[in-house]
């Protein structure tokens, strides 16, 4: 089988056309020793042969700087060893911009390897006005070269025939007088080239103008932005609501089945109250987590989300980042892990660290539960002017946390992670309609990868925890269990911020899954499981805990570190023991100080 | 005159990309600026404004002004 490494710039629709060519069927693995994503998958030429195509991010040309980019690189020129080198390239281009990218193609060309150009999303510069003469193009790059709609299977056939030549070929192109690295001749060229084959180049897009108009105003721009953004959390609490409430049903009901199917012992209760309802605490945030996706994924499809980091540039540097981390802190409200991914794209390594470093920080959906539960509990639903106090006490929590965010990563900025402020430099796409197709690939990929990232810890941690929790046998409450020991340990270490042995039990298993505290604290208060828990739950809290023990347990979890799959993930991400020990650290320092200070301002003031 | 000074609204072409790093001034290349490219300043960033937005031929590309001022244009 041979391997053809699909390149090309930022939005040049590469992963729309590697959906289309594979079925969106892809292996994901990491390069090795990185932690790059390494997508991959199969495909049949014309004539049948067997390809692997490789997925490489997005690069404008051969000096990378970030992590993505330098992979990139390295696969194309073969540094990243024999065993990734591809067989040949299959390079895109935005057809309706060939002017300003044609040199991408000249630098690979100049490298000497066999290579197909493919002049991508022809339809929308054909529809702008774009013409193209390709057959001169051809011969004058003296690269096969073809026009294709990612989109669309129509526009594919040609690809696939011409990928025939290239692939059984394997000769590489004549080499060339140019040098790649320098960009200044090859850019010379390239107009040279383009001069010659442009037929006809209208102005720019008019929608995309005319949109732009209102997006990057400086006045109306950041309104868009912030209504969109309401509009998005509106809809992630609210749309989600329903299937949330069935997928629960349905693990409740699975507990059940465990319980009246299986015979009595410690397998059924493993199974039914460790490994079930331990997975169920993390599958019954896919609603909220898929909603935001698809947001985020059709901001991005539809050239957006660059838009959006324009508009955050400049608050983003004032903290000391760049426009670049608004999109992983804006996912981390799903979930940190994957906001922590998605820092791949900082170019500079201290600023991807710092975005790491403060993504948890990002209120995500698991805390909703545990805000929910006691906001429920202490705080009356009294009007204040046109707001519910509840509601307040809610939207000041999100604040607080991003609050904390930009002062944590203004701080780090200055200290740990210092360094100039990185430069931006990015392309803004042309806006279109998201593709139906890719859209749900891309969303489906991205809802198995949380899955299977977080259904793993959480599968091993709800395990344990289990454990921890039924043992040592005949144990008759939770505090004669291992938990309940360890709770009792480190129950000195929170009484000073009004925190009681209950809560402290319940942090025990809240450090697998933030969420799992809200179980944990039902099962401390053995209130029964089925039925009616949340109102009999936050009732016996109403009566257990006073006001400013309440209030301290919101305080702490604005910060609350314990999430396994969270740290597991920041580990992997920023490939250092002593940066994972040291978020770890803060967070906990943080949600200590700031408890400490509610409980005892609580108290001072008399609540 | 330096891009970053082009007001908004009016086209230049550009003259040379110079100053600074190698490092930027590859950048500034790969993202689309060349000698003789048509350049508009599409606008500014909200919040102080040292983010533009500018025209590149056929593309619009984000960057700062302290990157802009390495771009010399002569407006049309």
């Amino acid at each position: 089988m041979q391997r053809l490494a699909l390149v090309g710039a930022p939005n040049s629709g590469k992963s729309t056309l590697f959906n289309g060519l594979t079925g969106g069927r892809a292996k994901v693995a990491n390069y090795a020793g990185v932690t790059v994503e390494r997508r991959s998958g199969r495909f049949q030429t014309a004539s049948g042969r067997e390809v692997e195509l490789i997925d490489l991010p997005g690069i404008y040309g051969l000096s990378a700087r970030s992590l993505d980019e330098r992979i990139a690189v390295n696969v194309i020129t073969g540094d990243a060893g024999a065993a990734e080198k591809p067989d040949a390239l299959m390079v895109l281009i935005d057809a309706a911009d060939l002017r300003t990218h044609l040199h991408l193609a000249l630098q690979l060309k100049a490298l000497g390897r066999p290579m197909l150009l493919v002049l991508n999303m022809i339809d929308l510069a054909q529809r702008d006005g774009v013409e193209i003469d390709v057959a001169k193009l051809e011969q004058r790059l003296g690269i096969p070269v073809v026009t294709a709609c990612s989109t669309r299977k129509a526009g594919r056939a040609a690809l696939l025939e011409r990928l025939d030549t290239v692939l059984s070929n394997n000769t590489p192109p004549a080499p060339s007088a140019l040098d790649s690295s320098d960009l200044r001749t090859i850019q010379k060229e390239a107009r040279a080239i383009t001069r010659e084959v442009i037929v006809r180049e209208p102005p720019m897009n008019k929608v995309t103008r005319a949109i732009d108009g209102v997006a990057l105003n400086p006045w109306s721009g950041p309104f868009l932005l912030a209504a969109l953004l309401f509009f998005v959390f509106q809809a992630v609490f609210s749309w989600a609501e329903a299937p949330m409430n069935l997928i629960d049903a349905a693990f409740t009901q699975m507990q059940a089945l465990a319980k009246s199917e299986l015979p009595e012992g410690l397998i059924r209760n493993l199974l039914a109250d460790g490994i079930i309802a331990g997975v169920g605490s993390v599958f019954v945030f896919l609603p909220q987590i898929l909603i935001l996706f698809a947001f985020i994924l059709a901001l991005e499809a539809s050239g957006y989300m660059a838009r959006a980091a324009f508009m955050m540039d400049e608050l983003m540097l004032r903290v000391g980042l760049n426009g670049r981390a608004f999109i992983p802190l804006l996912s981390s409200f799903a979930c940190a892990i994957p906001g922590m991914m998605s820092a791949r794209t900082i170019e500079n390594e201290n600023d991807r660290l710092t975005t790491i470093l403060v993504a948890p920080l990002m209120t995500c959906s698991a805390r909703l539960p545990v805000y929910t539960l006691i906001i429920a509990a202490f705080i009356p639903p009294t009007s204040v002017g046109p707001f519910n106090l509840q509601g307040l006490v809610m939207f000041g929590l999100y604040l607080a946390g991003v609050v904390s965010a930009v002062i944590m990563a203004f701080i780090l900025k200055r200290s740990l992670t210092r360094g100039a402020p990185q430069p931006l430099l990015m392309a803004m796409p042309t806006y279109k309609l998201p593709d139906p197709y890719d859209f749900f690939v891309n969303l489906s990929m991205r809802g198995l990868s949380f899955l299977t990232r977080a259904g793993k810890y959480i599968f091993t941690v709800s395990v344990v925890l289990w454990f921890l929790a039924s043992f040592p046998a005949g144990a008759t409450t939770i505090r004669d269990t291992y938990a309940g020991m360890l709770g009792s340990w480190i129950e000195p270490l929170l009484r000073p911020i009004g925190f009681n042995l209950e809560i402290a039990i319940a942090l025990v298993p809240g450090f697998a899954a933030r969420e799992v505290a809200v179980g944990a604290l039902g099962t401390v208060y053995a209130i029964q499981a089925n039925g009616g828990e949340a109102t009999g739950l936050a009732q016996a809290l109403h009566g257990a805990w006073s006001l400013p023990t309440a209030l301290a347990f919101l305080a702490w979890y604005i910060f609350a570190p314990q999430c396994m799959a969270t740290l597991a993930v920041a580990r992997r991400e920023m490939n250092s023991w002593r940066w994972t020990a040291f978020m770890f650290g803060y967070l906990f320092g943080l949600a200590y100080i700031a408890a400490g200070l509610t409980y005892w301002t609580a108290r001072w003031a008399g609540l | 005159m330096k891009l970053s000074d082009l007001a908004p609204a009016r086209k230049a072409r550009v003259r040379a990309i110079a100053g600074g790093s190698l490092d930027l001034e590859a950048k500034l290349r790969e993202v689309g600026f060349s000698e003789g490219d048509e350049v508009e300043m599409v606008g500014f960033g909200p919040f102080g404004g040292r983010t533009l937005a500018v025209r590149v031929n056929r593309t619009l590309v984000a960057l700062r002004a302290g990157e802009a001022a390495l771009v010399e244009v002569d407006p049309e």
